[in-house]
C-alpha cells in the first residue's frame, strides 16, 4: 500500500467546504471584551499625549503607560551577528511614533461596534518630526557584506560588463483571513489558551512567556484554520502580546480582529530594495562574475524577521548559476513606513528579478540567444553538490542536486509543444507587442534545524500525528497522513494530523520558509517508523513468532507465508495498555513514538518559469496570455498539491509584478489602505497557468527525497513577466522596476530604451 | 440609545427571530448572533466577496447589508448547500480541482458560482467563468481549480 506519490483528495476540504472549518473569528467566549487598536495617524512625531474620550468607562483605554515598562518584541533569527536591539518595535509607542499605523494605545469594551466608536473618539496628540520616505535618507540599521571569490580581477579581465539597477515595489502577502486572536484565560490560575497564533505557535508562546515573566507551560496555543499565511500572518506582533496579557489582568476571555484597513498598514509589508547588479563575461558569454549593491527599505523597526530578507537576498543572488568570483552589499535602512518582514520567497524574488533582467541585458549586449546564455552558465548536474563560500540563516549554502539544465531543456520543449512560440509570432505578426520571458531560479527549503513529531495509534485502530507543522492552507494534513500511511502501510484515511498544538507538540517548528513537509514530513516518517517497529515487536509476542517472520501490509502485522496468522494495529494498541498480558514491567504504555529530525542544510529545489504577455502600448496595460511553471520538487508527496502551491505562487508573482504595491506620499501616509488602492490579481488577470512538476532529483538530505514546493510559482514570476515586458518592447536596457503598472509601461514605451 | 430592531429571517430554511441594532451588518448576524461562521469577513468594504451569501436567491456581500435590511428575506449560507455529509456537485467540484487551499475564500466563491450558475441555460466558456469570478478574491489558488471546478459543474447541469 503506497500513499506516496498519490493525488489523494484532501482531508481539509469536506470541513472547510461545508463552512465548518474553525477560524479565530468564529468563536467567542461568554463574558469576552473586545479589543481594538488605536493606531498613529501621523508618520513621524513626538507622542505627546493619548486622551480617552470622556464618556468612555475607567480602564477602557489603556497606553503604553499601563504596560510593563520597555517591552519591544524580540527578532526570531539572528544572522550575522547583528544586534538591532535598539531598532525593535515596542508593544505601544511611548514618545514618539515612527509610521503610520503604529499602535499607540487599545480600547477595550463588550461590543466590538462599541470598541470601535470608543476608538474613533481618542485623542491623540503628536508633534510631527520630519519624515522619511526615501529609502537612501532612512537611518541605517544594518549594513554587511557576502561573498567569495576574487570579484575584482575577474571584473578587470572581463570581455564584457553588464550593469542594471533595479528597484521592486513595497509589496506583501495580504492573506484574505485579516489577523485574529482570542485569549481565553483560567481564573484561577491565570492559565492561558490562545487561538489563532497559527504558522509558529511554539516560538510565538514562548517569546510571551518570556515577555509575561510565566512559564511556557502556563500557556497552551491551538493552531486554527487560518486563512493564509504566505510568511506575514502568525509572526509576534504587538497584539499577540496585548491580548493575552489583557486576558490575565482582567481575568476575562480577551478577543481581536483585525480589519483590512489596519492590515494593510499593520501587517508586515516585504520586498522594497533597490540594486545595482553587474555581471562581467568573457568573450564566449562565461561569467566570471557577479556583482550587487542593495539598499533595502526595511519601515520605521526591525521587527520578528530580523535581516533575513537582506541576508537571503545576497545568499541565494548567484542562484542556480555556475558563478565563480561574488560580492553582495546591502544596506537596511528604516525609514517612515509600516515595518518589514518576509514574504514567500523572500529575497529570491527581488534577487532573481533582478539577476534574470541581468542575463537577459547582456544575452542582447553579447548577442547571445537569452536561453542559450543561461544554460551555458548554469552548473551542471556533475558538478552538484556545490558548496558555495557562504552561509544563511546559519546554515552553509550548499546546493544538494538537481539538474538545472536538463530543467530549463524540459521547460522549453513544453512551451514549444504548448505553443508558446509559435502564439508569439502570430501576435507579432498581427502587429501585437507581445513577449517572451523566461527565467531560471533556485529555491531553497527544509530549514532546521529540528521538527518533532509525535505518532499514537489508538485502539481502534486510528492513527494521530501531532506535528509541528500549521495548516496555513498549502495541505500540510494531507501530506503528513500520507507520510504516516506510507510507513506504516495503513489507509491515509484512519490517519488524523493535528498541527500546531504546544501541547500536543510542544517541540514545534511551525510552517514557514517551506520546511514543514521536509523537516516536519521526515520527523514524521522517522516517528511512523519507531510505531510500526514497536507493533511488530510486540505482534510477535502476541503471535509467539520471530520478529523477522512478520510483515507489514494492509494495516496489519502479519506472519509472512501463513494467511491468517496476523493481528491488527488496533490489536497492538489495544495490547500495550496497561494491565495487558504483552506490556512488560519496564515498558511505557501506548503505542506511540516520538521522534526528531535534525537537518544540517537546506535543500534547494529548483525552476523555469516562462510569460507570454501582450502589451497595450496606447494604455500600457499588460495582459499576461500565458504562464508555465517547471519545478522540481525532488518527490511529490501529492503532486495535486505541488501543483496548487505552484499555481497560487503564480497569481502572487503576477501581483507583484503588475499591480500589487504599498505607495506612500511625502508625509508618509500610505496610499494603499483599501483593496481599492492595493489591487490583488482577480481571475480576469489571470490566464490558465501550465505546470510541470519534475522529480528529477530527490534531496538527499532527508528520508523522503523533498524538496519544498511553498515558494518556487512566485521566486521567478517578477523576472518572467520583466523580461516578457522587455521582449515586447524591445528595449536594450533593463525594464528597471517592479511592479510594472500600466502608468510605467507608458513611460518605458515614452522613453523607448 | 442603541437604535434596535426584531427581525424575523429564514437561513437555510431555519426560521429566526432576532433583536439586532440598525448598524449591525448581515455578516455580523450570520456569524455571531446566529452562529453561522462559515461565512467569513475578508475586508469590509465589499471588495473581497468572502462574505457572499445569497439573499432571497440573489448573491450579496453580507458585509455591505445590514442585517435589518433582511428583516423577511430568504437567506442561503455555505451551511446550506451540502445535504448532511453529502456534498453538493458544486462543493465536489471544487475538492476534486483543487479549488480551494486556505478556504476562507472558498464560502463566497461556492455561493457566487451558486448563483452564477442558477441562472445559467448554456455552458459558458472560460473568460466569461473568470470575469465573473472576478468578483471575488483568492489568495491562494491562482483561481485556476475554481474556474475548472465551475465549468465542470455548468458541463454536468447543462450537459
Amino acid at each position: 500500500m503506497t500513499s506516496i506519490g498519490e493525488r489523494l483528495p484532501r482531508k481539509e476540504d469536506p470541513r472547510l467546504l461545508r463552512g465548518l472549518g474553525r477560524f479565530c473569528d468564529d468563536q467567542d467566549r461568554a463574558g469576552q471584551v473586545w479589543m481594538r487598536v488605536v493606531r498613529s495617524p501621523i508618520a513621524h512625531g513626538r507622542l505627546v499625549e493619548v486622551r480617552k474620550p470622556g464618556s468612555a468607562p475607567g480602564g477602557s483605554v489603556v497606553t503604553a503607560r499601563d504596560l510593563p515598562p520597555g517591552l519591544r518584541i524580540p527578532v526570531r533569527l539572528t544572522v550575522q551577528g547583528i544586534d538591532l536591539t535598539e531598532y525593535l518595535q515596542p508593544v505601544l509607542a511611548a514618545d514618539e511614533v515612527r509610521y503610520v499605523g503604529e499602535p499607540v494605545a487599545v480600547v477595550l469594551a463588550d461590543d466590538p461596534y462599541e470598541a470601535e466608536d470608543i476608538a474613533e473618539r481618542v485623542e491623540v496628540d503628536i508633534d510631527e518630526l520630519p519624515v522619511t520616505v526615501d529609502t537612501a535618507s532612512g537611518t541605517k540599521a544594518a549594513e554587511f557584506e557576502l561573498g567569495y571569490g576574487p570579484v575584482e580581477s575577474a571584473f578587470a579581465q572581463a570581455a564584457h560588463v553588464v550593469t542594471v539597477e533595479f528597484d521592486v515595489g513595497r509589496h506583501s502577502a495580504v492573506p484574505l483571513e485579516p489577523r485574529a486572536l482570542l485569549a481565553d484565560v483560567d481564573p484561577a490560575t491565570g492559565a492561558l489558551r490562545i487561538f489563532g497564533m497559527t504558522k509558529v505557535p511554539v516560538f510565538n508562546r514562548d517569546v510571551l512567556a518570556g515577555m509575561l515573566g510565566v512559564d511556557e507551560n502556563l500557556i497552551h496555543v491551538h493552531a486554527m484554520d487560518t486563512g493564509g499565511g504566505f510568511g506575514v500572518r502568525g509572526e509576534f506582533y504587538p497584539e499577540d502580546f496585548l491580548v493575552p496579557w489583557l486576558a490575565r489582568k482582567l481575568r476575562r476571555p480577551v478577543k481581536w480582529v483585525e480589519d483590512r484597513a489596519e492590515h494593510l498598514v499593520a501587517a508586515n509589508h516585504s520586498r522594497q530594495q533597490r540594486h545595482v547588479a553587474s555581471a562581467a563575461f568573457d568573450e564566449n558569454g562565461t561569467l566570471l562574475g557577479l556583482k550587487d549593491d542593495v539598499l533595502h527599505d526595511n519601515g520605521a523597526y526591525a521587527r520578528t524577521h530580523g535581516i533575513i530578507v537582506p541576508e537571503l537576498t545576497l545568499a541565494m543572488l548567484p542562484g542556480p548559476y555556475r558563478v565563480p568570483a561574488f560580492h553582495g552589499r546591502i544596506q537596511v535602512m528604516l525609514t517612515n513606513k509600516t515595518p518589514c518582514g518576509t514574504y514567500r520567497a523572500p529575497g529570491r524574488f527581488e534577487g532573481t528579478s533582478v539577476r534574470e533582467q541581468l542575463f537577459d541585458v547582456a544575452a542582447d549586449r553579447m548577442g547571445i540567444d537569452r536561453v542559450e546564455l543561461r544554460r551555458r552558465n548554469l552548473l551542471t548536474a556533475d558538478e552538484l553538490p556545490h558548496t558555495r563560500a557562504m552561509s544563511t540563516l546559519g546554515t552553509d549554502v550548499v546546493l544538494d542536486s538537481g539538474d538545472y539544465a536538463g530543467l530549463l531543456d524540459k521547460a522549453m520543449v513544453e512551451a514549444d509543444r504548448l505553443g508558446y512560440r509559435s502564439q508569439l509570432e502570430s501576435l507579432r505578426e498581427r502587429g501585437h507587442s507581445a513577449g517572451l520571458g523566461v527565467a531560471v531560479f533556485l529555491e531553497k527549503s527544509g530549514l532546521g534545524p529540528q521538527e518533532t513529531a509525535d505518532v499514537v495509534v489508538g485502539t481502534s485502530g486510528e492513527v494521530r500525528v501531532h506535528s509541528g507543522g500549521t495548516s496555513l492552507g498549502q495541505g500540510i494534513e494531507t501530506v503528513l497522513a500520507q507520510v504516516t500511511a506510507d510507513a506504516l502501510a495503513v489507509d491515509p484515511a484512519v490517519v488524523t494530523v493535528v498541527n500546531g498544538d504546544t501541547v500536543l507538540q510542544p517541540f514545534g517548528g511551525g510552517s514557514w520558509a517551506s520546511r514543514s513537509t521536509v523537516v516536519g514530513g521526515s520527523a514524521v516518517h522517522k516517528a511512523a517508523l519507531a510505531v510500526r517497529e514497536r507493533a511488530i515487536q510486540l505482534a510477535s509476542r502476541m503471535l509467539e513468532v520471530s520478529e523477522d517472520d512478520l510483515e507489514v501490509a494492509a494495516g496489519t502485522i502479519r506472519v509472512k507465508g501463513a494467511p491468517g496468522m496476523s493481528v491488527s494495529y488496533a490489536e497492538v494498541a489495544t495490547a500495550c495498555r496497561p494491565g495487558s498480558p504483552h506490556l512488560r514491567n519496564d515498558e511505557p504504555a501506548g503505542l506511540s513514538a516520538r521522534r526528531r529530525f535534525e537537518v544540517e542544510h537546506m535543500t534547494y529545489p529548483y525552476g523555469v518559469h516562462l510569460a507570454l504577455v501582450d502589451v497595450d502600448t496606447g494604455t500600457g496595460h499588460v495582459k499576461v496570455l500565458r504562464y508555465l511553471v517547471a519545478y522540481d520538487v525532488g518527490r511529490a508527496i501529492n503532486p495535486t498539491l505541488v501543483e496548487g502551491q505552484l499555481l497560487g505562487g503564480v497569481a502572487q508573482g503576477v501581483g507583484g509584478a503588475l499591480l500589487e504595491e504599498f505607495r506612500y506620499d511625502d508625509a508618509g501616509q500610505p496610499q494603499a489602505v483599501t483593496f481599492m488602492d492595493y489591487q490583488l490579481p482577480t481571475a480576469a488577470e489571470l490566464p490558465h497557468i501550465d505546470i510541470l512538476v519534475a522529480q528529477d532529483a530527490p534531496a538527499p538530505g532527508n528520508p523522503l527525497g523533498v524538496k519544498g514546493a511553498g515558494e518556487g510559482g512566485v521566486t521567478a514570476a517578477g523576472a518572467s513577466i520583466a523580461g516578457a515586458i522587455r521582449d515586447a518592447l524591445g528595449l536594450t536596457g533593463p525594464v528597471g522596476r517592479l511592479p510594472m503598472t500600466a502608468e510605467r509601461v507608458r513611460g518605458l514605451i515614452e522613453e523607448g530604451t | 440609545m442603541k437604535d434596535i430592531h426584531l427581525i424575523a429571517l429564514a437561513v437555510n430554511g431555519n426560521e429566526h427571530e432576532i433583536v439586532v441594532e440598525s448598524r449591525r451588518t448581515l455578516a455580523d448576524v450570520l456569524r455571531h448572533d446566529l452562529g453561522y461562521t462559515g461565512t467569513h469577513v475578508g475586508c469590509e468594504h465589499g471588495i473581497c466577496g468572502a462574505c457572499t451569501v445569497l439573499l432571497d436567491g440573489e448573491p450579496v456581500r453580507s458585509c455591505l447589508v445590514f442585517g435589518v435590511q433582511a428583516d423577511g428575506c430568504e437567506v442561503r449560507t455555505v451551511e446550506g448547500l451540502a445535504d448532511g455529509e453529502e456534498l453538493s456537485d458544486l462543493q465536489k467540484a471544487f475538492s476534486r480541482c483543487h479549488g480551494l487551499q486556505c478556504g476562507f475564500c472558498t464560502p463566497g466563491f461556492l455561493m457566487l458560482s451558486e448563483a452564477y450558475l442558477s441562472e445559467q441555460d448554456t455552458v459558458p466558456d472560460e473568460a466569461e467563468v473568470r470575469e465573473v469570478l472576478a468578483a471575488n478574491l483568492c489568495r491562494c489558488t491562482g483561481y485556476q481549480g475554481i474556474v475548472e471546478a465551475v465549468r465542470q459543474v455548468a458541463e454536468e447541469r447543462m450537459g
